[in-house]
């Protein structure tokens, strides 16, 4: 710091730092981009290894053996399922309770903004089911969870696992924490519903009886999902809402138990590759890296187990995949596997809190913790901390211009003066600076509230679903905002000047600053997505580049754009390319999902692009167009 | 306010006569009958044995044992003993009479559930007098430990439970002594204690050595003063809460190094006589042989507990005697004992089976509950007994099958008694318990909460009054004025409440509310709290693991089920049956809710350098950097002149002219 209070030398790294701008940006942006790509190198990443003490080694004996009596439950569970047209409340009450649990229904409904074509549902009623195991001599203050969502087509096969566990857990003593079986129906919002009952809270609106049996704090959840009675391998799922991940730790369980009982795991859908040296192995991590970043910046539960995590519990999907490998693995396999992290569980002292809840998975057995990170993503930010700095600079250069010119003119040179003249100086520049924010940010706001609203009205007046209304409208809120701040600019009083620009530039550089470090701290994937993009346009925007050409690049690198670069860039990833047709119904569908998971769950990536980052964008589009 | 609270007090007040009132009128009809030792006790049992003789001729073997009311609730229990054990100790006036008795009994319930309920109780009564400084040294069954207790710290009552596990009220009914989970203390100081906190630190340091219990954590932070909730269960004229202390270890976890002392105080327990004057017998004997670490902790719940009180010698009252009452019970779970077959015996249950009674004891007696199992369709028992029993318990009329251990026509040919429930059916529902409660913590997130408290009331129409005492620590900052007390969806004014506000690492919140719960119905208190940020030394070896607070107790005269018994069409006559209200119209009920487990913010401690470590940069670096900045005053420095310069600007200066 003494390098900051000596005048000369600080004034040397400022010309320097002003003078080298552009280089020091394109650098820190190459620098940025390179070591997020180099995180999924193998001998640059961790191995990972289990934390908490309480589960360290896998020393427990499996024992389950009831694989195929739990499948034959299962398929009597689809026979009553198809019986009912639904889910099969009594059979399941009837069920449970001959296995010694203590069984409550919930019964919760809920009306969606509109209508969810990708699942067909618009009033949803249901009934979630769940029976308590109490564990002996135990005061119900923990519990553990395994839940199977009932859906309509599949995951029979997982009820019946679920209820042939709570037949077998039921007949052990070893149990210190209460287990609670939950069969809950139309998936997501059956578990919102349970999980408010069980806490008491109510943040989305829903309707929903209140709760008879209760097991006390929740420890650890596990969700589960299997559509055959033999499966390959066992995917697992950890990103949840607003990209929250469960501890490292419950991971690291799951690779141990796969690894001790020889059954196949992937996570993003990807097997782990042992050739990391060669190019295939590198391309190979950074898919199952980027499939990771895609979905964890995305914010929405990617399996039932995401909505646990708001209450800080710990959770994650196991997902049975059944592809075309000779190698199969049955039910009882299974069964072993999750008996033994239930037992591991069970042998908690302590909530799950040694390990990682910041991190990414280039594979099962590596991970990026926050610390390796966070640079990448910091080199992107501070880019923008360079421009302001360069803008802060050249203001403070013109203004001081234009007191020498009047200092000289008044050879009188009261400070009193020189006050009055600098605030006659500026006084456009806070008008000028105040308008546009507040005009972009009044079209964040009607690109939040309008769709929903106005969904009737679009519907009567046009021939479309009320779903595509809600989409529509979006894009047409979106669209007309792009021409709203440069019309409007007309009517400032203090036209554009060089100074007012720079220092409207000044404040958006800063605040998409501060926004993508806030986002970034709470969703990484997010944040740096957003960075990626919204960095250069921030970096390069002036009103003196050729209009036509910044003006399409401005566009392209939108937020809208970006969601819809994300669309086919996931699909590419996960190996299913799509047209451009169907990847523009898709890219509505993503819209509308969003916009459902924010009400629906209370998703923040909606609100959070309407209402800040777009508007935040416009103010660059603004300047883009400054006369 | 003041006025208006002992107007409530004093309602309180008559409430808690009325109950003594009761349970002692129900008892004056139990004495009459006992003098007689005739099988007759009441009018009502006249007509229910003529009415099961009626029915059923093969019962006619049976033989009707009168016996005086066991097994009720503290409270109630607490008139019943005193008056009732009087006749039990009376004897022939030619024979010396004993200064202390001991009795041992064990009673087994089937459970709807399949599983099973069995509770021992060992009482030890001594005619003694260890008030008013009164030195006692010579103890033959009573333990001396805990009569060197009773008389160094003028203890007039005391109770103690160490219990793991939940009583499940909802599948097991009204347990006849409940307990909370982990460990409980009350005590009532006699009132020539001056300083009772300090007396009460002291007790609770023996009390945790002599239990093998950490009773030491026991301290003005979770140690409360009920004004209410606790009234003394022996006879006793203080009733001024000044004298009582109440505190709860929720956390405690009971194991056999708790259940070995508890077993070192009874007379025929342990292996090491403590008796070298008695001859020698073997050396475990009586219900105490059943008592196995191994069997007793594989079960789905286990609650052991100490009484003392002083009691009445006999029904004038003139003379006091000492009780100990030593109670165990555990309940058996079915499916974690393997097989899943419905069958109990002795020796699945405990792995031994009873041989002889203990010969110190004056009576030794083993009951089954066949309430349900009136004509033997339900369950099959095996040996089959000639002796009946009938009690009312928890105001519910119920039927015993009784085994005389001191008869030793019971054990039978093989010497051995291993008594064996077959169930037959799996038919038959349990009467929901009138009253329950549950608790549980609500809302997500580290800074706040709200604690709901259920209290279902399922009489079908009556409503009763419910005593609620909490005791919450400091560390949650209760929000007071957030408390509502609701009972279907309409507000339900306690009509008192003693509220005493915490002090942080002093004193815990404590709230006691007498609410008057609606028939049929859910009544929700809650109350919303914060999270409190703890020093750093303050937090547990464990602290993401989370912190306890207590079960809220839930006291209550509850109106009785035969009461609730509206079917005139019985057989019974008629003058017995024209007021609704029988002798045992209510009775009285404590439940416990569970104990809640509340996660505080918790720093991260496994990395402590690093914290170090960042906070010292940052401190450093930043902060100092920047207070430099700010506080340093900026001068700008003339340029040093050059020779020539400054030659010049002498020569001006001489000239006279401006320099330079």
């Amino acid at each position: 710091m003494g390098l900051l209070s000596d005048p000369n030398r600080r004034r040397a790294l400022i010309s320097l730092l002003t003078r080298l701008n552009t280089p020091i940006c394109l650098v820190c942006y190459m620098a940025g981009v390179a070591w997020f790509m180099g995180l999924a190198f193998e001998p640059f990443t961790l191995r990972t290894y289990m934390s908490e003490n309480a589960m360290g080694s896998t020393m427990v004996e499996e024992r389950f053996p009831a694989g195929e009596r739990a499948l034959a439950t299962g398929r009597e569970f689809a026979a009553h399922k198809k019986k009912v047209g639904g889910m099969p409340v009594d059979w399941l009450v009837k069920t449970m309770q001959a296995r010694g649990l203590e069984v409550f229904t919930q019964s919760f409904s809920r009306t969606l903004p509109f209508p969810d074509e990708n699942k067909e549902r618009y009033m949803v009623k249901g009934t979630n089911v769940y029976g308590i195991l109490r564990a002996p001599r135990a005061p119900r203050t923990e519990a553990l969870v395994l839940s199977a969502p009932c859906s309509p087509g599949d995951n029979n096969q997982a009820v019946g696992l679920l209820l042939g566990l709570a037949q077998y857990f039921r007949n052990q003593i070893y149990w210190a924490k209460d287990i609670i079986f939950l069969v809950n129906e139309h998936d997501l919002i059956g578990m919102q519903a349970w999980l408010e009952g069980y806490h008491h809270t109510n943040t989305t609106g829903m309707d929903w009886s209140p709760l008879q049996g209760r097991g006390g704090s929740i420890q650890a959840a596990l969700s589960l999902e299997l559509s055959s009675d033999v499966i390959t391998s066992l995917d697992l799922v950890l990103e949840g809402l607003n990209g929250q991940l469960p501890n490292l730790d419950l991971a690291n369980l799951f690779y141990a138990f796969c690894q001790k009982i020889g059954v196949l795991c992937t996570i993003q859908g990807k097997l782990q590759r042992n050739d990391w040296d060669s190019v295939s192995g590198y391309s190979h991590a950074v898919q199952t890296m980027m499939l990771m970043v895609m979905k964890q910046a995305s914010g929405r539960p990617w399996g039932d187990h995401g909505l646990f995590l708001r209450y800080h519990i710990e959770a994650a999907t196991i997902k049975g995949i059944n592809s075309f490998r000779q190698y199969k693995t049955d039910a009882t396999t299974i069964g072993r596997l999750l008996e033994g992290m239930y037992r591991k569980l069970n042998n908690l002292l302590e909530r799950l809190h040694q390990s990682y809840f910041f991190y990414l998975m280039p594979s099962l057995s590596h991970f990026v913790s926050i610390g390796y990170y966070m640079p990448a993503f910091g080199l992107l930010t501070v880019i923008l901390l360079l421009r302001a700095l360069d803008l802060w600079v050249q203001l403070t250069h013109i203004f001081t211009g234009r007191y020498l010119s009047i200092y000289s003119a008044c050879i009188g040179n009261s400070p009193l003066l020189i006050k009055y003249v600098s605030s006659q100086q500026s006084s456009p520049g806070v008008l000028s600076v105040l308008t546009p924010l507040v005009i972009s940010h009044l079209t964040g706001v009607a690109l939040y509230t309008l769709p929903i609203r106005f969904q009737e009205m679009a519907v009567e007046h046009f021939p479309v679903s009320e779903t595509e209304a809600v989409v529509l409208t979006a894009i047409a809120v979106y669209t007309a905002g792009l021409a709203l701040p440069h019309n409007t600019h007309r009517f400032l009083s203090g036209e554009g000047t060089e100074q007012g620009w720079r220092v409207l530039k000044l404040v958006a550089v800063l605040y998409l600053a501060v926004l993508l470090g806030c986002t970034a701290l709470i969703n990484f994937s997010l944040g740096f997505i957003l960075a990626l993009t919204l960095v250069p346009v921030a970096a390069f925007v002036t009103p003196h580049i050729p209009k036509v050409l910044s003006a399409f690049i401005l566009v392209i690198l939108s937020p809208a754009c970006t969601l819809l670069f994300s669309v086919f860039f996931f699909q590419e990833l996960q190996e299913m390319p799509v047209s451009f047709q169907d990847g523009w119904l898709l890219y509505l569908s993503v819209i509308s999902q969003g916009i459902l998971d924010h009400f629906l769950y209370g998703s923040l990536v909606y609100p959070l692009i309407a209402l800040l980052v777009y508007p935040c964008w416009l103010l660059f589009w603004n300047i883009l167009f400054w006369k | 306010m003041a006025a208006y609270r002992y107007g409530y007090s004093a309602v309180l007040f008559i409430l808690c006569g009325l109950s003594v009132f009761l349970v002692t009128n129900g008892q004056e009809t139990i004495l009459t009958g006992d003098d007689g030792a005739a099988a007759v006790d009441s009018p009502q049992t006249v007509t229910e044995t003529a009415e099961q003789t009626a029915e059923q001729p093969a019962v006619e073997e049976r033989q009707w044992e009168v016996t005086e009311v066991e097994e009720a609730s503290p409270d109630e229990a607490a008139a019943d003993k005193q008056d009732a054990s009087a006749p039990e100790t009376l004897v022939p006036p030619s024979v010396p009479r004993p200064k202390d008795d001991f009795q041992e009994e064990l009673v087994i319930r089937p459970l709807h559930s399949g599983d099973i309920y069995a509770s021992f109780q060992f009482r030890t009564l001594w005619e003694t007098d260890f008030m008013r400084g009164n030195k006692v040294s010579h103890y033959r069954l009573f333990p001396k430990s805990l009569g060197q207790v009773i008389s160094k710290f003028s203890v007039r009552e005391l109770h103690i439970s160490f219990t793991q596990g939940y009583w499940r009220t909802m599948q097991w009914g009204q347990p006849f002594l409940p307990a909370p989970p982990g460990a409980e203390l009350w005590v009532w100081f006699q009132d020539s204690v001056t300083d009772v906190d300090g007396t009460w630190k002291e007790l609770t340091n023996v009390l945790s050595g002599i239990f093998c219990a950490s009773l030491n954590f026991i301290d003005s932070t979770n140690t409360v003063q009920p004004s209410a909730s606790f009234k003394p269960l022996g006879i006793s004229n203080v009733t001024d809460h000044r004298f009582l202390r109440y505190a709860t270890l929720p956390r405690e976890i009971v194991c056999t190094e708790n259940l070995t002392p508890w077993k070192k105080l009874l007379p025929c327990g342990t292996k090491s006589l403590q008796l070298t004057e008695l001859p020698l017998f073997s050396l475990q004997a009586g219900l105490a042989v059943l008592l196995k670490s191994e069997k007793l902790f594989h079960s789905s719940f286990h609650s052991q507990a100490v009484h003392i009180r002083p009691v009445c010698e006999d029904w004038q009252c003139k003379t006091t005697s000492w009780e100990l009452r030593q109670t165990l019970s555990v309940v058996f779970d079915l499916h974690t004992s393997g097989q899943g077959k419905r069958e109990w015996s002795l020796f699945k249950m405990f792995s031994r089976t009873l041989t002889d009674a203990c010969p110190l004891a004056s009576s030794s007696k083993v009951y089954i509950d066949i309430t349900d199992n009136p004509e033997g369709e339900q369950f099959e028992l095996i040996p089959a007994t000639p002796l009946l029993s009938q009690a009312v318990v928890l105001g519910d009329r119920r039927t015993f099958s009784v085994y005389d251990l001191t008869q030793q026509i019971t054990f039978g040919a093989v010497r051995s008694l291993n008594l064996l429930i077959r169930w037959k059916s799996t038919e038959g529902d349990m009467l929901r318990p009138l009253l329950h409660g549950e608790r549980y913590v609500a809302g997500y997130g580290l800074q706040t909460g709200e604690i709901h408290t259920l209290m279902y009331n399922n009489h079908p129409y009556r409503s009763f009054p419910v005593l609620l005492l909490d005791s919450v620590p400091w560390y949650l900052r209760l929000y007071i004025h957030t408390l509502t007390v609701t009972s279907k969806a309409k507000d339900n004014k306690p009509s008192y409440i003693h509220y005493q506000p915490s002090k942080d690492r002093v004193r815990p919140h404590l709230l006691e509310m007498l609410v008057q719960l609606p028939p049929n119905s859910v009544t929700e208190v809650t109350v919303q709290f914060e999270r409190a940020l703890l020093k750093w030394t303050e937090y547990t070896p464990d602290p993401n693991h989370g912190f306890y607070v207590g079960s809220s107790v839930l006291s209550s005269l509850v109106p009785s089920i035969v009461a609730m018994d509206t079917n005139s069409t019985q057989e019974r006559p008629l003058f017995s049956s024209f007021f609704p209200c029988k002798e045992e119209s209510s009775y009285f009920v404590r439940v416990y809710t569970e104990p809640l487990l509340v996660n505080l913010p918790t720093p991260d401690f496994s990395m402590p350098y690093n914290v170090i470590c960042l906070t010292c940069t940052v401190v450093a670096v930043g902060y100092g950097s920047l207070y430099n900045l700010l506080t340093r005053s900026f001068q700008i420095e003339e340029p040093s002149l050059g020779l020539a310069k400054r030659i010049a600007n002498i020569i001006r200066k001489m000239r006279g002219v401006p320099p330079l």
